[in-house]
């Protein structure tokens, strides 16, 4: 008995541990990012010898945080606004399709997820250019390229949890006088939370963190999103690591802030959308 | 049809998003494909002319082409290993039902949220500063590796940074594995005598064995487009040495200016990801069910 406590409490330390050892890159970017140039160069593990708010100043103002990190914010919410609208009204209308052009349609969607983006990259870019669609520096446009972009793992994951809700109610509402919109609209749509709460949070990551996408389609410096504003920061002032570490600790902190309220919505989230 | 759902609703509810996916996704796919038969230039005006299997010739004889296709197989070779053993190694420590089993799963899942270009560049302090800075204070030659200017320790400092950001995600998987084995199965063959290796190699393993198709098929493909943590923390150097299939693509179109060649790149790179990806998941199916 107590050598299995004494086991018990050996993983519990070796745990905690770790844990400490895996997050110690954000100890070692907040603490830098508050460092002097110097200071970051002679005592690198060490706390701050004095605390260099002005490095956040600098950040702040050289990265137009405010514009940027709404920018990213708009184009995630709408992206994913717009997703999991669409894709969970064609998943509904493609399971409770059952004929050939139906499941065309539903395997073209999976399909695709086999091709890269880098095998549609070039095409897209041109396609996209001024003299075609014209959707270069706006931020509809990327949002547009979100929904072609998502559209296959959303609708897989909707087609997959909609296939085990029995069609009964939604003729039981048909038969009442709905019109197929309201069926969607009231039925089945709250049905979905579950997957959806999925969907969005796969999405918002993916979007929220994209870089090579909006790099190639957003280069105006007004509608940039975080990753491409620090990558643009980060080639300025790569010899300066007190500068960059506090422009990484703020594209960081509006992550880490959602994380701690949402993390159970997340990792449920994850988990059900990893076993498909 | 059904009567819930006419063939005028069927369209109008598939209408919106089938027609963004096929402008954002299949049409450039099929032009991509024609383009890499063709000079295609992207320069507004300038003439595309049909050259036939031209480009994937150049890029067959392309010595930088051959070196990125070998580096990338090396580089996915660490990452699927490193991830798959540290994600199913801590989910083993956290399904023990530890008082801190919560909270080492929030901790261990945070980097996750975390995009691969901010990751590099965080982890090109960690590997230019702190790591030799650590190795003088301890005195000790391992940490003090030349983690970037190597070319192969380059891959495996890109393949850290890929298991310190999928780790925790493949954790989650396997984490979902070993709580639907029923507690009974491994009481019954405890009491039938079964060691502990015994009860990992004849229950564990078989029941996680969907969960590692699952992670295999997952840390394969990632590993095969990585993209954001080359460009941000080697940038495919030292000497393009670590360029890998995905930052070639791109080299080769935006800073060569070659998109012909660029586009039959992409067309490789299309091909090598579907054939592997599907016999990946073809083999694991079929070992499952023999199992």
């Amino acid at each position: 008995m107590r050598k299995i406590r004494f086991k018990k409490w050996g993983f519990e330390i070796f745990g905690v541990l770790l844990a400490l050892l895996y997050l110690s890159p954000f100890y070692i970017i907040l603490t830098n990012s508050l460092k002097s140039k110097r200071n970051v160069l002679v005592d690198t593990l060490g706390w701050p010898e004095e605390i260099m708010m002005e490095n956040y100043f600098m950040a702040w103002d050289r990265m137009n945080f405010m514009q940027t990190f709404f920018n990213s914010l708009i184009i995630t919410i709408v992206s994913v606004l717009v997703i999991t609208v669409f894709s969970s009204m064609a998943a509904w209308v493609l399971v409770r399709t059952k004929n050939k052009t139906s499941s065309v349609i539903f395997y073209t969607f999976v399909g695709a997820m086999l091709i890269p983006f880098q095998a549609v990259m070039l095409p897209l870019v041109s396609m996209m250019g001024p003299n075609n669609l014209n959707l270069i520096n706006t931020r509809y446009g990327i949002i547009f390229l979100y929904l072609g972009f998502g559209a296959s793992l959303s609708i897989f994951l909707y087609h997959g949890f909609i296939k085990n809700i029995p069609t009964s109610l939604e003729e039981a509402a048909i038969i009442d006088g709905c019109s197929t919109w309201q069926v969607f609209y009231h039925i089945i749509f709250p049905l979905l939370k579950p997957i959806t709460v999925t969907v969005a949070i796969l999405n918002s990551i993916w979007i929220w963190n994209d870089f090579l996408l909006p790099s190639l389609v957003l280069q105006e410096k007004s509608v940039r999103t975080i990753p491409l504003q620090m990558q643009f920061f980060f080639g300025a002032f790569s010899k300066d690591w007190h500068l960059a570490m506090a422009a990484l600790a703020l594209s960081i902190i509006p992550i880490i802030i959602f994380y701690i309220f949402a993390q159970k919505h997340i990792i449920a989230g994850v988990t059900a959308g990893s076993g498909k | 049809m059904n009567k819930v759902i006419d063939k005028k609703s069927f369209w109008f509810f598939l209408a919106p998003i089938s027609l963004t996916f096929i402008i954002v996704v299949i049409i450039p796919f099929i032009i991509g494909m024609y383009y890499s038969l063709t000079d295609w230039s992207a320069i507004p005006g300038a003439t595309t002319r049909f050259i036939g299997f031209e480009n994937y010739r150049e890029i067959f004889a392309d010595a930088q082409f051959r070196t990125s296709f070998v580096k990338t197989l090396i580089y996915a070779f660490y990452a699927v290993m490193l991830i798959n053993i540290v994600g199913f190694s801590l989910a083993l420590l956290v399904t023990r039902k530890l008082k801190t089993s919560n909270l080492l799963r929030t901790a261990f899942f945070m980097p996750n949220l975390i995009g691969g270009l901010i990751l590099g560049y965080i982890w090109q302090f960690v590997f230019l500063e702190i790591l030799p800075y650590v190795s003088e204070l301890l005195n000790t030659g391992i940490l003090g590796a030349r983690w970037l200017s190597d070319p192969d320790m380059a891959l495996w400092s890109m393949a850290i940074v890929s298991t310190w950001q999928m780790g925790g995600y493949i954790m989650i998987i396997y984490i979902a594995a070993l709580n639907s084995i029923p507690k009974e199965l491994i009481e019954a063959a405890s009491l039938d005598g079964a060691g502990a290796l015994q009860k990992i190699r004849h229950i564990t393993f078989p029941m996680v064995a969907p969960a590692f198709t699952v992670s295999l098929f997952l840390t394969l493909s990632t590993s095969f487009k990585m993209f954001d943590v080359n460009i941000a923390l080697t940038g495919g150097g030292p000497a393009r040495l670590t360029e890998l299939l995905a930052l070639g693509i791109y080299n080769k179109a935006f800073t060569q200016a070659n998109f012909g060649e660029g586009q039959a790149q992409a067309a490789i790179f299309f091909g090598v990801i579907a054939i592997t990806t599907l016999t990946q998941v073809y083999f694991s199916k079929r070992k499952e069910v023999e199992m």
